[in-house]
C-alpha cells in the first residue's frame, strides 16, 4: 500500500527573491556600499590614526584635505576623517537599533491588530493616527529637549516614529493570512488565538517585518541628525555628522570641506540603506510596492 | 457619506484631544521653568512671583483647562520670549515667510514634478526615464537639510551666484524655494509615472487608439484623469507640511519662519509658544488627511455609487 | 438497539449579514446561507454532501467544526452536545473531528517542514514526548504513501496530491472520529484524484472512520460514498442511499446535477434537463399523501418527506 514517490525538487521562494534582488541594480550597489560603511565603521580604530575626540593637531586646525589628512583637520584640531568615520558608528548603530526596537513594538501591535480585528484593530489605528498626525520631526524635538538628548533616548525616540511603518506591514500580511486554510486547521485542532499567532502568523511574516526593520534604518538616522544638527542630539564630543553639519555651515565659506564631508557622509549612507531596502522588498514581496 | 465625515470628523478630535494633553504634561513634566535659564538669574523668591504671576503654579490640570478654553477662543497666551505680543500676534508674524516658501515650492515644485512623471512615463525606458525616476529616488532619500546644503555650496559659496541668507530681497528665496520644492517635485514625479503606467496599460486605452484619438487627447483626458486621484489626496497634507516651514531649511538659510521659532522656543522652555505650534500644526495635518479622505471618497467613482450587490 | 451516530446536525442554520452599499448609504443585507439542515453521519459511514457553488455545504461542514457559529440548531459529536461549549470545553471534542480542506497549498503552513505540520496536532494536545511526535508524524506519512525522508521537506517541493496525502495525515494522526472532507479531490488532476479517493477508503476501513464528504463532483461521489445528501440554496433538497439517488432521483435539482454528469459514450447520452434558480424554486415535486412512506400531512411549504425506506425528498404534500 505504501507507494513511495519522488518529487521533482522544486524552487523555493527565495532562491526566485535572490533572483529578483540581484537584477535589481541599484540596490545590490547599494548593499555593497552598505556593508563597505558597516565595516568601515566596525574597524574604524584599524583605519584612523587617533581618536575621533583627540585635539591632537591643533596646530593644523582647519587645514584641508591632503595626502596627511585625507578629509582635512577640523576647527578643534581634531583628524576629520576619523571623525566622520566614528560619525557613522553613531549613526548606524543607532539607525539599527532604533529600527530594531520600532519592529520590537510593531510586531505585537500589528499581530493583535490584524489577528483580532473589531475593536483591537481599531485602538491600535487610532494609535497610528496619533503618531502619523503630529509631525515627527517637532515631536521629537520636544522630546529630545526634555530629556536633554544623550544616546538611548534618541535610539527611544526613533523608535517610537518607526514602529507604525512596520506595524502596518505586519497588521496587512496578518490580515492576509488569518484566511488562508492553514490557520483554520489550527483552530480545527483548538489551538488558541496565541499560539497561532506565535507559531504560524508571524513566521508567515518574517519578509514584511524584514523590509520594515531595513525601511526604518534610514529613517532613525535622519532623525537622529536633525537632533544633532539642531543641538538636541547625541552630545559633543561624540562626532555625529548632524552636529559637524551644523558646526560645518559656521565655516562653510571659507572651509568647504568641514560641510561638505560630513553632508556627503549622511547622504549616502541614508541613499544606501533606502535603494537596499527598496530593493530587499521589491525582492521579497513586489506586491508591498505602493504603500 | 454624513455618516463617514462625522465618525472621522470624532476620530481626528479624540486624536488631537490625546495630543494636546500628552504634549501639555510632556512639557511641563521636566523640572525647570522659563526662568530658570542662566542669562537671567534671578533669586527663589523673584522666580516665585514671576511664576505665580504667569499662572505657572497652579495644579497642572487646572493649567491645562484655562489653557484649553483659551484655545478655543484662538488665545494661546503670551510668548514669554516677547512678551509684547500674544502668540497669535507672534505667529501671524512668523508664518508669510514660512507659508510664502514653502508655498513657492509646491506650487512650482508639484507641476515640475508631474511634467517630469509624465515624461518618464510616455518615453518609458529611454534616458528620461532613468533620469527622472534616479531624480525622483534622490529627492525623496536624500534629508532636505542635505540638499539645502548642497545648494548654498554649489551656488552661494562656490560659484557665488546667489545670497545664501537673509530674507530681504527675492534674489535670496531662490535657493531656499528650490529647497523645498524637490519634496513635491520628487513625490509627483514617482507618483505620476507610476500611476500613468498603470493606467497606460490597460485594455480601455487601447480601445481609444483604436478609435482613431489623437495622443494628445488621450492622455490629457483620458489617462491623467483617472491617474489624477492618489494625487490629489497626497497634495493637502504635503503642502500643510511645507507651507508650515521646515525647521531645516530656515536654520540654514537664517528664515525667521515658524521653523526658526519652534527651535527658539525650545530652547527658551516658551511653553505658550511651543504648545501653539504643536497644536496648530497637529490640527492643519488632521483637518488636512479629514478633508484628503472625504475628497478620495468623492471623486473614487468605486466608493461614489457602489461596488454592485451580491 | 440504535447506535449513536458520529456526528449529528440538527436544524442548523446560518445567516450572514452583509453590508452593501446604495449610493452613499450601506445597509446590511442578511444572506442564508444555511436554512434549517438536519444530517446524521452514522459511525464507520460515508456521508456525501454535494451541491453547486453556493448551495451552503461548505458552511454546513464548516459549522460542523464549529469554526463557523450557527445562527440556530444544534451539532452532536457522538451523542453530546457541542453547539454551545466555550474554547476549553470544546478543546477534547476537537479531537474527535478533523477537516481536510480543497486548498491543499493554503492548508499547510509554508514555513514549516512536512513532519512539523503532521506532529502539530500531537503538540497542541501533548500527546507523548516530542520524540514522540516526531516519530508517529513520520510513520502517518509513510501511511499516506510517502516516505519517511518526506519529514524534512516543506509544502512547496511537493505536488497537490502529495500536499493533499499530508494533509490527511495530519488529519488523522490523532484518530478523530469524524473527518470532514471538503472538495478534497477537486483542484487535483483526474489520476491523483482516483489515488485520494482509495487512501481515504483503505483509511475509513483501517480505522472506522465516519466521512462527511463535500463535493460538486457526482462521479467521485458515487464511488466513494454510501449516502448522499443534495443541497440547494442552503436547504437539503434530497437524501438517500447512495445507488437509490443515482438511479431514483425524485428531485428536478437531483435529476438535473445528474444530467449534467458528463457522459462519454455519444449513444449513451440522455437529454437532459437543466433548470433555472426560478424554474427549480417552483418546481418543487407535489406529491399525494398516499405516495409517502411515512405518514405525513399536507403542507403548503415544502418539506422533506419520506418517499421510501431512507429515501427523502423536500416536497409540497397535498
Amino acid at each position: 500500500m505504501t507507494a513511495t514517490m519522488t518529487a521533482p525538487r522544486q524552487r523555493s521562494p527565495l532562491y526566485f527573491a535572490w533572483r529578483r534582488f540581484a537584477a535589481n541594480k541599484a540596490a545590490v550597489v547599494a548593499g555593497g556600499v552598505l556593508t563597505i560603511l558597516v565595516l568601515m565603521a566596525a574597524f574604524a580604530p584599524l583605519i584612523t590614526k587617533t581618536g575621533p575626540s583627540d585635539q591632537s593637531f591643533l596646530t593644523q586646525a582647519l587645514s584641508f584635505p591632503s595626502g596627511e589628512f585625507w578629509f582635512g583637520v577640523d576647527d578643534l584640531g581634531r583628524d576629520f576623517f576619523t571623525r566622520i568615520v566614528y560619525g557613522a558608528r553613531v549613526s548606524l548603530t543607532i539607525g539599527f537599533t532604533a529600527a530594531a526596537f520600532s519592529v520590537l513594538i510593531g510586531i505585537p501591535l500589528g499581530a493583535i491588530a490584524g489577528y483580532y480585528g473589531g475593536r483591537a484593530d481599531w485602538v491600535v489605528m487610532r494609535l497610528i493616527e496619533l503618531f502619523s498626525v503630529v509631525p515627527p520631526l517637532l515631536a521629537a524635538m520636544l522630546l529630545g529637549a526634555l530629556t536633554q538628548g544623550g544616546f538611548f533616548t534618541i535610539v527611544l525616540i526613533a523608535a517610537l516614529f518607526g514602529w507604525v511603518q512596520v506595524c502596518l506591514l505586519v497588521r496587512a500580511q496578518i490580515k492576509a493570512f488569518k484566511e488562508k486554510e492553514f490557520v483554520r486547521a489550527a483552530q480545527a485542532l483548538g489551538a488558541t488565538p496565541g499560539y497561532i499567532i506565535r507559531r504560524h502568523l508571524i513566521p508567515n511574516s518574517i519578509s514584511p517585518i524584514i523590509v520594515g526593520f531595513v525601511l526604518a534604518i534610514p529613517l532613525a538616522m535622519m532623525l537622529e541628525a536633525s537632533l544633532s544638527f539642531l543641538g538636541i542630539g547625541v552630545p559633543p564630543p561624540t562626532p555625529s555628522w548632524g552636529q559637524m553639519i551644523n558646526t560645518g555651515m559656521n565655516f562653510m565659506y571659507f572651509y568647504w570641506h568641514l560641510a561638505v564631508f560630513p553632508t556627503a557622509a549622511l547622504a549616502i549612507t541614508v541613499l544606501a540603506t533606502t535603494l537596499f531596502g527598496d530593493g530587499l522588498r521589491d525582492a521579497l514581496d513586489p506586491t508591498l510596492k505602493g504603500r | 457619506m454624513m455618516r463617514f465625515i462625522l465618525g472621522r470628523l470624532a476620530s481626528i478630535a479624540l486624536t488631537f484631544f490625546v495630543v494636546s494633553v500628552i504634549i501639555f504634561l510632556m512639557m511641563h513634566a521636566v523640572p525647570g521653568g522659563p526662568f530658570d535659564g542662566n542669562d537671567m538669574p534671578v533669586s527663589d523668591a523673584v522666580k516665585a512671583k514671576l511664576n505665580a504671576s504667569l499662572g505657572l503654579d497652579r495644579p497642572l490640570y487646572v493649567q491645562y483647562f484655562s489653557y484649553m478654553a483659551g484655545v478655543l477662543r484662538f488665545d494661546f497666551g503670551i510668548p514669554f520670549q516677547s512678551p509684547g505680543e500674544t502668540v497669535v500676534d507672534l505667529l501671524a508674524r512668523a508664518w508669510p515667510p514660512s507659508l510664502l516658501l514653502g508655498g513657492l515650492g509646491v506650487v512650482i515644485g508639484a507641476p515640475l514634478g508631474i511634467l517630469l512623471g509624465m515624461a518618464a512615463a510616455l518615453r518609458r525606458n529611454t534616458w528620461i526615464d532613468y533620469l527622472a525616476s534616479a531624480f525622483a529616488t534622490l529627492g525623496l532619500t536624500i534629508p532636505v537639510f542635505v540638499t539645502s546644503m548642497m545648494l548654498i555650496l554649489v551656488f552661494a559659496v562656490w560659484l557665488n551666484w546667489l545670497p545664501s541668507s537673509g530674507w530681504g530681497k527675492p534674489n535670496s528665496w531662490i535657493l531656499p524655494v528650490i529647497a523645498y520644492a524637490t519634496i513635491p517635485m520628487a513625490t509627483y514625479a514617482r507618483y505620476t509615472r507610476s500611476a500613468m503606467l498603470d493606467v497606460l496599460n490597460k485594455p480601455f486605452v487601447t480601445v481609444l487608439r483604436a478609435k482613431g484619438l489623437s495622443e494628445r487627447r488621450i492622455i490629457f483626458q483620458h489617462v491623467l484623469r483617472n491617474a489624477a486621484l492618489p494625487m490629489v489626496t497626497v497634495f493637502l497634507p504635503m503642502f500643510i507640511g511645507t507651507a508650515t516651514g521646515s525647521i531645516f531649511v530656515e536654520a540654514m538659510f537664517r528664515v525667521p519662519g515658524l521653523g526658526a521659532y519652534f527651535v527658539s522656543s525650545i530652547e527658551l522652555r516658551d511653553y505658550p509658544l511651543e504648545m501653539a505650534l504643536i497644536l496648530l500644526i497637529t490640527l492643519m495635518f488632521c483637518l488636512a488627511y479629514l478633508i484628503s479622505d472625504i475628497v478620495y471618497a468623492l471623486l473614487n467613482p468605486r466608493i461614489r455609487f457602489g461596488e454592485g450587490r451580491k | 438497539m440504535t447506535v449513536t451516530p458520529a456526528l449529528e446536525l440538527r436544524h442548523l442554520s446560518k445567516t450572514f449579514s452583509l453590508p452593501v452599499r446604495n449610493g452613499w448609504r450601506t445597509t446590511n443585507v442578511d444572506h442564508h446561507a444555511v436554512m434549517d439542515v438536519s444530517l446524521t453521519l452514522p459511525r464507520n459511514a460515508i456521508l456525501g454532501l454535494v451541491g453547486e457553488s453556493g448551495s451552503g455545504k461548505t458552511t454546513t461542514g464548516m459549522m460542523a467544526m464549529r469554526l463557523v457559529e450557527p445562527s440556530a440548531g444544534q451539532i452532536l459529536v457522538d451523542g453530546t452536545d457541542i453547539t454551545a461549549m466555550d474554547h476549553a470545553a470544546l478543546k477534547p471534542f476537537r479531537r474527535k473531528m478533523q477537516v481536510v480542506f480543497q486548498d491543499s497549498y493554503s492548508a499547510l503552513d509554508p514555513m514549516m517542514t512536512l513532519g512539523q505540520i503532521v506532529a502539530e496536532p500531537l503538540h497542541i494536545h501533548n500527546v507523548g514526548s516530542a520524540s514522540d511526535q516526531a516519530d508517529q508524524a513520520l510513520g502517518w506519512l509513510q501511511r499516506v504513501g510517502l516516505d519517511r525522508s518526506y519529514g524534512n521537506r516543506y509544502p512547496h517541493e511537493l505536488s497537490g496530491g502529495q500536499r493533499q496525502r499530508v494533509a490527511i495525515a495530519r488529519a488523522l494522526i490523532l484518530r478523530p472520529t469524524v473527518l470532514v472532507a471538503d472538495e478534497p479531490t477537486s483542484a487535483l488532476d483526474v489520476s491523483v484524484k482516483a489515488q485520494i479517493i482509495n487512501l481515504l477508503l483503505d483509511l475509513q476501513a483501517e480505522m472506522g472512520l465516519s466521512i462527511l464528504f463535500i463535493s460538486h463532483d457526482l462521479s467521485v461521489v458515487r464511488s466513494l460514498t454510501d449516502k448522499v445528501a443534495v443541497m440547494f440554496n442552503g436547504r437539503v433538497v434530497e437524501h438517500a442511499r447512495t445507488e437509490t439517488i443515482f438511479t431514483d432521483a425524485r428531485h428536478p435539482y437531483t435529476r438535473s446535477l445528474l444530467d449534467a454528469i458528463p457522459v462519454l459514450n455519444p449513444r449513451l447520452r440522455r437529454t437532459r434537463t437543466f433548470l433555472s434558480r426560478a424554474d427549480l424554486a417552483s418546481r418543487s415535486p407535489r406529491l399525494a399523501q398516499r405516495d409517502l412512506f411515512a405518514p405525513g400531512g399536507p403542507s403548503a411549504e415544502p418539506q422533506l418527506v419520506a418517499v421510501a425506506d431512507d429515501h427523502f425528498v423536500e416536497a409540497i404534500v397535498t
